[in-house]
Protein backbone atom coordinates (compact mmCIF):
# COMPACT_ATOMS: atom_id res chain seq x y z
CA UNK A 1 0.00 0.00 0.00
CA UNK A 2 1.54 3.41 -1.07
CA UNK A 3 -1.03 5.45 0.80
CA UNK A 4 -2.53 3.79 4.68
CA UNK A 5 -5.73 5.14 3.42
CA UNK A 6 -6.42 3.79 -0.03
CA UNK A 7 -6.76 0.54 -1.97
CA UNK A 8 -5.32 0.43 -5.62
CA UNK A 9 -8.53 -1.04 -7.60
CA UNK A 10 -7.59 -0.20 -10.90
CA UNK A 11 -3.92 -0.41 -12.12
CA UNK A 12 -2.78 2.72 -14.69
CA UNK A 13 -3.12 0.03 -17.84
CA UNK A 14 -6.46 -1.03 -16.68
CA UNK A 15 -7.94 2.35 -16.48
CA UNK A 16 -6.17 3.14 -20.06
CA UNK A 17 -7.72 0.15 -21.60
CA UNK A 18 -10.94 0.59 -19.93
CA UNK A 19 -10.82 4.21 -21.83
CA UNK A 20 -9.82 3.18 -24.54
CA UNK A 21 -12.39 0.84 -25.11
CA UNK A 22 -15.10 3.43 -23.60
CA UNK A 23 -14.69 5.94 -26.03
CA UNK A 24 -14.50 3.56 -28.75
CA UNK A 25 -17.89 2.18 -27.81
CA UNK A 26 -19.47 5.89 -27.29
CA UNK A 27 -18.43 6.34 -30.77
CA UNK A 28 -19.61 2.91 -32.20
CA UNK A 29 -23.15 3.53 -30.35
CA UNK A 30 -23.20 6.90 -31.80
CA UNK A 31 -22.51 5.67 -35.40
CA UNK A 32 -24.74 2.53 -35.11
CA UNK A 33 -27.57 4.84 -34.28
CA UNK A 34 -27.14 6.74 -37.06
CA UNK A 35 -27.26 4.01 -39.34
CA UNK A 36 -30.27 2.50 -37.25
CA UNK A 37 -33.17 4.92 -37.31
CA UNK A 38 -33.82 7.72 -39.25
CA UNK A 39 -34.71 9.90 -36.37
CA UNK A 40 -30.94 9.78 -35.39
CA UNK A 41 -29.22 9.91 -39.05
CA UNK A 42 -28.08 13.62 -37.84
CA UNK A 43 -25.35 11.90 -36.05
CA UNK A 44 -23.83 11.30 -39.32
CA UNK A 45 -22.43 14.69 -38.85
CA UNK A 46 -19.95 13.82 -35.92
CA UNK A 47 -18.50 11.50 -38.45
CA UNK A 48 -18.12 13.58 -41.53
CA UNK A 49 -21.16 12.29 -43.30
CA UNK A 50 -23.20 9.41 -43.90
CA UNK A 51 -20.69 7.49 -45.97
CA UNK A 52 -17.91 8.16 -43.63
CA UNK A 53 -20.04 6.87 -40.92
CA UNK A 54 -20.26 3.66 -43.02
CA UNK A 55 -16.53 4.06 -43.62
CA UNK A 56 -15.15 4.27 -39.99
CA UNK A 57 -17.61 2.46 -37.79
CA UNK A 58 -16.61 -0.93 -38.99
CA UNK A 59 -12.83 0.32 -38.58
CA UNK A 60 -13.77 1.23 -34.89
CA UNK A 61 -15.56 -1.44 -33.79
CA UNK A 62 -12.36 -3.95 -34.74
CA UNK A 63 -10.18 -1.74 -32.85
CA UNK A 64 -12.87 -1.43 -29.72
CA UNK A 65 -12.75 -5.43 -29.92
CA UNK A 66 -8.86 -5.80 -29.80
CA UNK A 67 -8.63 -3.57 -27.10
CA UNK A 68 -11.72 -5.27 -25.30
CA UNK A 69 -9.52 -8.15 -25.32
CA UNK A 70 -6.61 -6.80 -23.78
CA UNK A 71 -9.15 -5.58 -21.11
CA UNK A 72 -11.36 -9.00 -20.91
CA UNK A 73 -7.96 -11.43 -20.32
CA UNK A 74 -7.11 -9.45 -16.90
CA UNK A 75 -10.51 -9.67 -15.26
CA UNK A 76 -11.96 -12.70 -17.04
CA UNK A 77 -10.45 -14.69 -13.60
CA UNK A 78 -12.39 -12.43 -11.37
CA UNK A 79 -15.60 -12.74 -12.85
CA UNK A 80 -16.44 -16.63 -12.32
CA UNK A 81 -19.58 -16.08 -11.16
CA UNK A 82 -19.71 -18.34 -7.62
CA UNK A 83 -22.90 -19.32 -5.15
CA UNK A 84 -23.01 -16.11 -3.01
CA UNK A 85 -23.62 -14.15 -6.43
CA UNK A 86 -26.75 -15.83 -7.08
CA UNK A 87 -27.64 -15.02 -3.19
CA UNK A 88 -26.61 -11.33 -4.06
CA UNK A 89 -28.79 -11.63 -7.16
CA UNK A 90 -31.62 -12.65 -5.42
CA UNK A 91 -30.96 -9.64 -2.74
CA UNK A 92 -31.04 -7.08 -5.43
CA UNK A 93 -33.79 -5.60 -4.12
CA UNK A 94 -31.87 -4.19 -1.05
CA UNK A 95 -29.13 -3.53 -3.55
CA UNK A 96 -31.18 -0.93 -5.22
CA UNK A 97 -32.65 0.71 -2.21
CA UNK A 98 -29.21 1.00 -1.15
CA UNK A 99 -28.91 -1.44 2.13
CA UNK A 100 -26.45 -3.62 2.06
CA UNK A 101 -26.26 -4.94 5.28
CA UNK A 102 -28.17 -8.10 4.42
CA UNK A 103 -26.14 -8.59 1.46
CA UNK A 104 -23.59 -11.41 0.83
CA UNK A 105 -20.10 -10.11 1.39
CA UNK A 106 -18.65 -9.16 -2.46
CA UNK A 107 -15.79 -9.99 -3.77
CA UNK A 108 -13.68 -7.94 -6.45
CA UNK A 109 -16.81 -7.83 -8.57
CA UNK A 110 -20.23 -8.09 -7.40
CA UNK A 111 -22.46 -10.82 -9.67
CA UNK A 112 -24.45 -7.27 -11.06
CA UNK A 113 -20.83 -6.83 -12.47
CA UNK A 114 -20.12 -10.52 -13.13
CA UNK A 115 -22.87 -10.90 -15.62
CA UNK A 116 -22.39 -7.34 -16.98
CA UNK A 117 -18.38 -8.66 -17.74
CA UNK A 118 -19.97 -11.81 -19.41
CA UNK A 119 -22.95 -9.74 -21.44
CA UNK A 120 -20.45 -7.86 -23.03
CA UNK A 121 -17.62 -10.64 -23.91
CA UNK A 122 -21.16 -12.22 -25.22
CA UNK A 123 -22.58 -9.20 -27.51
CA UNK A 124 -19.14 -8.52 -28.62
CA UNK A 125 -18.32 -11.74 -30.26
CA UNK A 126 -21.47 -11.28 -31.90
CA UNK A 127 -21.60 -8.41 -33.07
CA UNK A 128 -18.02 -8.35 -34.90
CA UNK A 129 -19.24 -12.00 -35.79
CA UNK A 130 -22.04 -10.42 -37.31
CA UNK A 131 -19.90 -7.02 -38.29
CA UNK A 132 -17.86 -9.18 -40.43
CA UNK A 133 -20.85 -10.44 -42.16
CA UNK A 134 -22.44 -7.24 -43.58
CA UNK A 135 -19.09 -5.22 -44.04
CA UNK A 136 -20.11 -4.66 -47.66
CA UNK A 137 -17.06 -3.17 -48.57
CA UNK A 138 -14.79 -6.49 -47.51
CA UNK A 139 -16.92 -9.16 -46.68
CA UNK A 140 -20.20 -9.59 -47.79
CA UNK A 141 -19.78 -10.70 -50.74
CA UNK A 142 -18.53 -13.86 -49.31
CA UNK A 143 -22.24 -15.12 -47.49
CA UNK A 144 -25.33 -16.01 -48.87
CA UNK A 145 -27.96 -13.14 -48.72
CA UNK A 146 -30.25 -15.11 -45.90
CA UNK A 147 -26.65 -15.02 -43.59
CA UNK A 148 -26.49 -10.97 -44.58
CA UNK A 149 -30.20 -10.53 -43.40
CA UNK A 150 -29.96 -12.52 -40.44
CA UNK A 151 -26.46 -11.21 -39.26
CA UNK A 152 -28.01 -7.49 -39.80
CA UNK A 153 -30.71 -8.44 -37.23
CA UNK A 154 -28.41 -9.90 -34.56
CA UNK A 155 -26.16 -7.29 -35.00
CA UNK A 156 -28.55 -4.40 -34.47
CA UNK A 157 -30.30 -6.98 -31.41
CA UNK A 158 -27.08 -7.26 -29.76
CA UNK A 159 -26.30 -3.50 -30.52
CA UNK A 160 -29.24 -2.71 -28.86
CA UNK A 161 -28.71 -5.19 -25.56
CA UNK A 162 -24.86 -3.94 -25.31
CA UNK A 163 -26.19 -0.15 -25.12
CA UNK A 164 -28.40 -0.56 -22.45
CA UNK A 165 -26.26 -2.78 -20.41
CA UNK A 166 -23.49 0.19 -21.05
CA UNK A 167 -26.06 2.64 -19.89
CA UNK A 168 -26.70 0.28 -16.72
CA UNK A 169 -23.21 0.62 -16.25
CA UNK A 170 -22.89 4.15 -16.69
CA UNK A 171 -25.74 4.53 -14.00
CA UNK A 172 -24.04 2.29 -11.72
CA UNK A 173 -20.94 4.37 -11.65
CA UNK A 174 -22.55 7.42 -10.93
CA UNK A 175 -25.08 5.77 -8.00
CA UNK A 176 -22.16 3.80 -6.13
CA UNK A 177 -19.80 7.30 -5.42
CA UNK A 178 -16.26 6.63 -5.60
CA UNK A 179 -16.31 4.35 -8.65
CA UNK A 180 -15.77 6.61 -11.02
CA UNK A 181 -12.80 7.86 -9.25
CA UNK A 182 -11.61 4.43 -8.97
CA UNK A 183 -11.34 4.00 -12.62
CA UNK A 184 -9.73 7.49 -13.31
CA UNK A 185 -7.47 7.93 -10.56
CA UNK A 186 -7.25 3.84 -9.81
CA UNK A 187 -7.97 3.86 -6.20
CA UNK A 188 -11.07 3.56 -3.54
CA UNK A 189 -10.67 4.51 0.25
CA UNK A 190 -10.92 1.55 3.08
CA UNK A 191 -14.06 2.59 3.59
CA UNK A 192 -15.51 2.29 -0.12
CA UNK A 193 -13.98 -1.34 -0.78
CA UNK A 194 -15.24 -2.41 3.07
CA UNK A 195 -19.00 -1.08 2.27
CA UNK A 196 -18.74 -2.49 -1.67
CA UNK A 197 -16.47 -5.12 -1.65
CA UNK A 198 -16.00 -6.32 1.59
CA UNK A 199 -14.53 -9.84 0.82
CA UNK A 200 -11.96 -7.88 -1.73
CA UNK A 201 -11.02 -5.45 1.24
CA UNK A 202 -10.73 -8.20 3.52
CA UNK A 203 -8.14 -10.31 0.83
CA UNK A 204 -6.43 -6.62 -0.15
CA UNK A 205 -5.25 -5.72 3.43
CA UNK A 206 -4.33 -9.36 4.18
CA UNK A 207 -2.16 -9.80 1.45
CA UNK A 208 -1.12 -6.21 2.23
CA UNK A 209 -0.02 -6.79 5.49
CA UNK A 210 1.48 -9.82 4.99
CA UNK A 211 3.99 -7.91 2.91
CA UNK B 1 -32.41 16.26 -57.27
CA UNK B 2 -34.85 14.37 -54.61
CA UNK B 3 -36.91 17.72 -53.82
CA UNK B 4 -36.88 19.36 -57.19
CA UNK B 5 -39.79 16.89 -57.87
CA UNK B 6 -43.10 16.99 -55.92
CA UNK B 7 -44.26 13.32 -56.69
CA UNK B 8 -42.59 11.32 -54.08
CA UNK B 9 -45.06 8.72 -52.80
CA UNK B 10 -41.79 6.98 -50.48
CA UNK B 11 -38.39 8.65 -49.37
CA UNK B 12 -35.78 6.36 -47.66
CA UNK B 13 -35.59 6.91 -43.86
CA UNK B 14 -37.78 9.61 -43.40
CA UNK B 15 -40.56 9.71 -41.09
CA UNK B 16 -43.11 12.24 -42.45
CA UNK B 17 -44.57 12.79 -45.24
CA UNK B 18 -43.00 13.26 -48.97
CA UNK B 19 -43.93 16.39 -51.53
CA UNK B 20 -46.87 14.71 -52.61
CA UNK B 21 -48.93 17.38 -54.06
CA UNK B 22 -48.47 16.51 -57.44
CA UNK B 23 -49.56 12.23 -58.04
CA UNK B 24 -49.98 9.92 -60.92
CA UNK B 25 -53.70 10.37 -61.88
CA UNK B 26 -53.50 9.04 -65.26
CA UNK B 27 -52.58 6.07 -63.46
CA UNK B 28 -49.31 4.59 -62.57
CA UNK B 29 -46.55 3.04 -64.87
CA UNK B 30 -45.35 0.04 -65.80
CA UNK B 31 -43.41 -2.17 -68.31
CA UNK B 32 -44.34 -4.80 -69.61
CA UNK B 33 -41.79 -7.68 -70.60
CA UNK B 34 -43.08 -10.42 -72.81
CA UNK B 35 -40.50 -13.45 -72.26
CA UNK B 36 -42.49 -15.27 -75.07
CA UNK B 37 -41.83 -12.52 -77.66
CA UNK B 38 -38.13 -12.02 -76.84
CA UNK B 39 -35.54 -13.66 -79.19
CA UNK B 40 -32.59 -12.66 -76.66
CA UNK B 41 -30.85 -9.93 -79.04
CA UNK B 42 -29.44 -7.98 -76.22
CA UNK B 43 -30.75 -4.60 -78.07
CA UNK B 44 -32.51 -3.16 -74.68
CA UNK B 45 -28.90 -3.40 -73.06
CA UNK B 46 -27.60 -1.98 -75.50
CA UNK B 47 -29.93 0.97 -75.60
CA UNK B 48 -29.62 1.07 -72.19
CA UNK B 49 -26.11 1.31 -72.15
CA UNK B 50 -26.31 4.28 -74.38
CA UNK B 51 -29.23 6.11 -72.58
CA UNK B 52 -27.70 6.11 -69.40
CA UNK B 53 -23.71 6.66 -70.62
CA UNK B 54 -22.34 3.38 -69.03
CA UNK B 55 -20.21 0.64 -70.13
CA UNK B 56 -19.25 -1.97 -68.10
CA UNK B 57 -15.59 -3.57 -67.94
CA UNK B 58 -14.81 -6.46 -70.59
CA UNK B 59 -15.73 -9.29 -69.29
CA UNK B 60 -14.80 -12.63 -69.45
CA UNK B 61 -16.49 -15.74 -71.65
CA UNK B 62 -18.12 -17.98 -68.39
CA UNK B 63 -19.96 -20.00 -71.40
CA UNK B 64 -23.53 -18.65 -70.90
CA UNK B 65 -24.80 -16.62 -73.48
CA UNK B 66 -25.32 -14.01 -70.62
CA UNK B 67 -22.53 -10.81 -71.67
CA UNK B 68 -21.38 -9.73 -69.05
CA UNK B 69 -22.17 -12.97 -66.78
CA UNK B 70 -24.43 -10.20 -63.88
CA UNK B 71 -25.95 -7.10 -63.59
CA UNK B 72 -23.26 -4.46 -61.99
CA UNK B 73 -23.33 -0.51 -61.24
CA UNK B 74 -22.69 -0.31 -64.84
CA UNK B 75 -25.08 -3.11 -66.42
CA UNK B 76 -28.60 -2.31 -64.96
CA UNK B 77 -30.53 -5.05 -67.38
CA UNK B 78 -29.74 -8.36 -68.87
CA UNK B 79 -30.72 -10.96 -70.68
CA UNK B 80 -30.57 -14.23 -68.85
CA UNK B 81 -31.18 -17.87 -70.77
CA UNK B 82 -32.17 -20.55 -69.59
CA UNK B 83 -32.13 -24.24 -71.71
CA UNK B 84 -35.22 -25.75 -70.51
CA UNK B 85 -36.42 -29.54 -71.69
CA UNK B 86 -40.42 -29.45 -71.15
CA UNK B 87 -42.03 -32.46 -70.48
CA UNK B 88 -42.24 -33.37 -74.22
CA UNK B 89 -38.86 -33.98 -74.00
CA UNK B 90 -38.65 -30.11 -76.70
CA UNK B 91 -35.86 -27.95 -75.96
CA UNK B 92 -36.89 -24.69 -74.96
CA UNK B 93 -34.89 -21.45 -74.51
CA UNK B 94 -36.61 -19.26 -71.84
CA UNK B 95 -35.15 -15.57 -72.15
CA UNK B 96 -35.83 -13.22 -69.40
CA UNK B 97 -34.57 -9.55 -69.22
CA UNK B 98 -33.48 -9.36 -65.65
CA UNK B 99 -33.36 -5.75 -63.86
CA UNK B 100 -34.99 -3.58 -61.25
CA UNK B 101 -38.24 -4.80 -61.10
CA UNK B 102 -40.07 -1.58 -59.18
CA UNK B 103 -41.82 -3.01 -56.39
CA UNK B 104 -44.73 -1.14 -55.09
CA UNK B 105 -43.57 -2.05 -51.74
CA UNK B 106 -39.65 -1.64 -52.42
CA UNK B 107 -37.47 -3.81 -50.11
CA UNK B 108 -34.42 -1.81 -51.21
CA UNK B 109 -36.29 1.37 -49.95
CA UNK B 110 -37.20 -0.07 -46.49
CA UNK B 111 -34.06 -1.34 -45.59
CA UNK B 112 -32.02 1.88 -46.86
CA UNK B 113 -30.80 4.12 -43.84
CA UNK B 114 -29.94 7.10 -45.35
CA UNK B 115 -32.75 9.64 -45.73
CA UNK B 116 -33.71 9.98 -49.45
CA UNK B 117 -31.19 7.84 -50.72
CA UNK B 118 -34.11 5.88 -52.90
CA UNK B 119 -37.50 7.38 -53.28
CA UNK B 120 -40.43 6.03 -55.11
CA UNK B 121 -42.07 8.06 -57.21
CA UNK B 122 -46.51 8.80 -57.71
CA UNK B 123 -45.57 7.11 -60.90
CA UNK B 124 -44.22 3.68 -59.37
CA UNK B 125 -41.16 4.30 -60.05
CA UNK B 126 -38.43 3.48 -57.72
CA UNK B 127 -34.86 5.39 -57.96
CA UNK B 128 -31.62 5.95 -56.35
CA UNK B 129 -29.87 9.00 -55.54
CA UNK B 130 -26.89 8.32 -55.42
CA UNK B 131 -25.80 11.78 -53.63
CA UNK B 132 -27.12 10.58 -50.59
CA UNK B 133 -26.02 7.28 -51.03
CA UNK B 134 -23.91 5.81 -47.74
CA UNK B 135 -22.71 2.38 -49.53
CA UNK B 136 -23.85 0.20 -46.36
CA UNK B 137 -25.53 -1.94 -48.97
CA UNK B 138 -28.47 -2.07 -46.74
CA UNK B 139 -30.78 -1.98 -50.42
CA UNK B 140 -29.13 -5.46 -51.39
CA UNK B 141 -30.49 -6.46 -48.26
CA UNK B 142 -33.71 -5.64 -48.84
CA UNK B 143 -34.18 -6.45 -52.35
CA UNK B 144 -36.29 -10.26 -52.82
CA UNK B 145 -34.91 -9.96 -56.39
CA UNK B 146 -31.33 -9.37 -56.04
CA UNK B 147 -31.08 -6.25 -58.32
CA UNK B 148 -29.16 -3.32 -56.59
CA UNK B 149 -25.31 -3.48 -57.05
CA UNK B 150 -22.40 -1.99 -55.27
CA UNK B 151 -19.92 -0.31 -57.23
CA UNK B 152 -16.52 -1.03 -56.56
CA UNK B 153 -14.87 2.52 -57.23
CA UNK B 154 -17.39 5.13 -55.78
CA UNK B 155 -19.25 2.51 -53.05
CA UNK B 156 -22.89 4.29 -54.06
CA UNK B 157 -25.61 2.19 -55.04
CA UNK B 158 -27.22 1.66 -58.66
CA UNK B 159 -29.23 0.02 -60.57
CA UNK B 160 -32.65 0.66 -63.44
CA UNK B 161 -34.05 3.85 -62.92
CA UNK B 162 -36.72 2.91 -65.37
CA UNK B 163 -35.56 5.38 -67.31
CA UNK B 164 -36.89 7.96 -64.78
CA UNK B 165 -35.91 10.87 -66.43
CA UNK B 166 -37.21 10.45 -69.67
CA UNK B 167 -40.74 8.81 -68.14
CA UNK B 168 -40.36 12.15 -66.59
CA UNK B 169 -40.88 14.41 -69.82
CA UNK B 170 -43.43 11.88 -71.29
CA UNK B 171 -40.88 9.35 -73.50
CA UNK B 172 -40.83 5.50 -73.29
CA UNK B 173 -37.72 3.77 -70.98
CA UNK B 174 -34.59 3.37 -73.62
CA UNK B 175 -34.92 -0.51 -73.71
CA UNK B 176 -38.79 -0.09 -74.62
CA UNK B 177 -38.18 2.57 -77.34
CA UNK B 178 -35.20 -0.47 -78.94
CA UNK B 179 -36.60 -3.34 -78.56
CA UNK B 180 -37.20 -4.79 -82.03
CA UNK B 181 -40.00 -7.45 -81.60
CA UNK B 182 -42.20 -5.48 -79.13
CA UNK B 183 -41.30 -8.06 -76.70
CA UNK B 184 -41.24 -4.64 -74.26
CA UNK B 185 -43.87 -2.46 -74.01
CA UNK B 186 -44.12 0.51 -71.79
CA UNK B 187 -47.69 2.35 -70.75
CA UNK B 188 -50.09 2.86 -67.18
CA UNK B 189 -49.94 -0.33 -65.54
CA UNK B 190 -54.06 -1.23 -66.15
CA UNK B 191 -53.23 -0.57 -70.28
CA UNK B 192 -50.19 -2.94 -69.23
CA UNK B 193 -52.57 -5.46 -67.74
CA UNK B 194 -54.99 -5.09 -70.73
CA UNK B 195 -51.74 -5.46 -72.97
CA UNK B 196 -50.71 -8.78 -71.12
CA UNK B 197 -54.49 -10.51 -70.84
CA UNK B 198 -54.47 -10.40 -74.47
CA UNK B 199 -51.32 -12.03 -75.18
CA UNK B 200 -51.89 -14.69 -72.55
CA UNK B 201 -55.01 -15.54 -74.06
CA UNK B 202 -53.40 -15.90 -77.44
CA UNK B 203 -50.67 -18.20 -75.93
CA UNK B 204 -52.82 -20.26 -74.20
CA UNK B 205 -54.86 -21.10 -77.65
CA UNK B 206 -51.54 -22.16 -78.91
CA UNK B 207 -50.94 -24.97 -75.93
CA UNK B 208 -49.45 -22.83 -73.15
CA UNK B 209 -51.85 -23.59 -70.70
CA UNK B 210 -49.82 -21.82 -68.34
CA UNK B 211 -49.20 -18.73 -69.76
CA UNK B 212 -49.54 -15.98 -67.01
CA UNK B 213 -48.85 -12.33 -65.64
CA UNK B 214 -45.76 -12.28 -63.39
CA UNK B 215 -46.94 -9.19 -61.10
CA UNK B 216 -46.21 -11.23 -57.92
CA UNK B 217 -48.47 -9.71 -54.99
CA UNK B 218 -45.62 -10.55 -52.39
CA UNK B 219 -44.08 -6.94 -53.09
CA UNK B 220 -47.73 -5.11 -53.40
CA UNK B 221 -46.96 -5.78 -57.45
CA UNK B 222 -44.24 -4.31 -59.58
CA UNK B 223 -43.71 -1.93 -62.01
CA UNK B 224 -41.90 -4.40 -64.10
CA UNK B 225 -44.26 -7.32 -65.14
CA UNK B 226 -43.46 -10.25 -67.58
CA UNK B 227 -45.49 -12.09 -69.24
CA UNK B 228 -44.52 -15.79 -68.87
CA UNK B 229 -44.82 -19.29 -70.73
CA UNK B 230 -44.93 -21.02 -67.89
CA UNK B 231 -46.33 -18.34 -65.22
CA UNK B 232 -46.67 -21.63 -62.75
CA UNK B 233 -42.52 -22.07 -62.72
CA UNK B 234 -40.81 -18.28 -62.62
CA UNK B 235 -38.29 -20.19 -61.22
CA UNK B 236 -37.37 -21.72 -64.91
CA UNK B 237 -36.42 -18.22 -65.90
CA UNK B 238 -33.27 -18.04 -64.58
CA UNK B 239 -34.40 -18.08 -60.97
CA UNK B 240 -37.42 -15.46 -60.74
CA UNK B 241 -38.47 -15.92 -57.41
CA UNK B 242 -42.31 -17.59 -56.88
CA UNK B 243 -43.57 -15.59 -54.15
CA UNK B 244 -41.21 -12.56 -53.43
CA UNK B 245 -41.17 -10.71 -50.05
CA UNK B 246 -39.24 -8.60 -48.43
CA UNK B 247 -37.86 -10.84 -45.96
CA UNK B 248 -39.45 -10.93 -42.22
CA UNK B 249 -35.60 -10.28 -40.89
CA UNK B 250 -35.69 -7.27 -43.19
CA UNK B 251 -39.54 -6.52 -41.79
CA UNK B 252 -38.61 -6.93 -38.27
CA UNK B 253 -34.90 -5.14 -38.40
CA UNK B 254 -36.57 -2.23 -40.29
CA UNK B 255 -40.17 -2.11 -38.62
CA UNK B 256 -40.74 -2.95 -35.23
CA UNK B 257 -37.56 -2.92 -33.97
CA UNK B 258 -36.40 0.29 -34.43
CA UNK B 259 -38.86 2.14 -32.51
CA UNK B 260 -39.08 -0.61 -29.55
CA UNK B 261 -34.98 -0.70 -29.60
CA UNK B 262 -34.99 3.58 -29.62
CA UNK B 263 -38.09 3.09 -26.86
CA UNK B 264 -36.18 0.96 -24.56
CA UNK B 265 -32.46 2.60 -24.17
CA UNK B 266 -34.30 5.81 -23.28
CA UNK B 267 -36.68 3.97 -20.93
CA UNK B 268 -33.20 2.36 -19.21
CA UNK B 269 -31.38 5.54 -19.03
CA UNK B 270 -34.87 7.14 -17.21
CA UNK B 271 -34.93 4.21 -15.08
CA UNK B 272 -31.59 4.86 -13.92
CA UNK B 273 -32.49 9.02 -13.48
CA UNK B 274 -35.71 8.07 -11.49
CA UNK B 275 -33.51 6.08 -9.24
CA UNK B 276 -31.16 8.49 -8.69
CA UNK B 277 -33.80 11.18 -8.18
CA UNK B 278 -35.93 8.56 -6.18
CA UNK B 279 -33.43 6.35 -4.19
CA UNK B 280 -30.00 8.15 -4.26
CA UNK B 281 -26.61 7.78 -4.57
CA UNK B 282 -25.03 5.16 -2.87
CA UNK B 283 -22.14 7.06 -0.83
CA UNK B 284 -19.31 6.00 1.85
CA UNK B 285 -19.48 8.02 4.69
CA UNK B 286 -16.80 8.55 7.92
CA UNK B 287 -18.39 5.23 9.78
CA UNK B 288 -17.58 3.37 6.76
CA UNK B 289 -13.90 4.43 7.25
CA UNK B 290 -13.96 3.84 10.69
CA UNK B 291 -15.47 -0.03 10.22
CA UNK B 292 -13.05 -0.89 7.53
CA UNK B 293 -10.31 0.55 10.23
CA UNK B 294 -11.88 -1.41 13.13
CA UNK B 295 -11.26 -4.11 10.96
CA UNK B 296 -7.73 -3.78 9.72
CA UNK B 297 -6.92 -2.78 13.82
CA UNK B 298 -7.74 -6.33 14.96
CA UNK B 299 -5.56 -8.18 13.03
CA UNK B 300 -2.45 -9.58 14.94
Amino acid sequence: MNKPDVIVRYTAAVRIEHWIVAISFVLLALSGLALFHPALFWLTNLFGGGPWTRILHPFIGIFMVAAFCLLAVKMWPENYLQRSDWIWLEKIGDVIHNREENVPEVGRYNAGQKLLFFTIVGCLGVLLLTGIVIWRVYFSAYFPIAVIRLASVLHAFFAFVLICSIIVHIYAATWIKGSIRAMTRGWVTLGWAWKHHRAWFRQMTRSASQK
Amino acid sequence: MALQSLDIIRRSATTLPEPEARGAYTGQVSKLIDTTKCIGCKACQVACMEWNDLRDAIGTCTGHYENPHDLSEASWTLMRYTEYENPKGDLEWLIRKDGCMHCEDPGCLKACPSPGAIVQYANGIVDFHEENCIGCGYCVTGCPFDIPRISKKDHKAYKCTLCSDRVAVGLEPACVKTCPTGAIVFGTKEDMKQHAAGRIEDLKSRGFDQAGLYDPAGVGGTHVMYVLHHADQPGLYAGLPRDPKISPMVRLWKGAAKPLALFAMFATAAVGFLHYVGIGPNETDESDEQAARRELEKRP
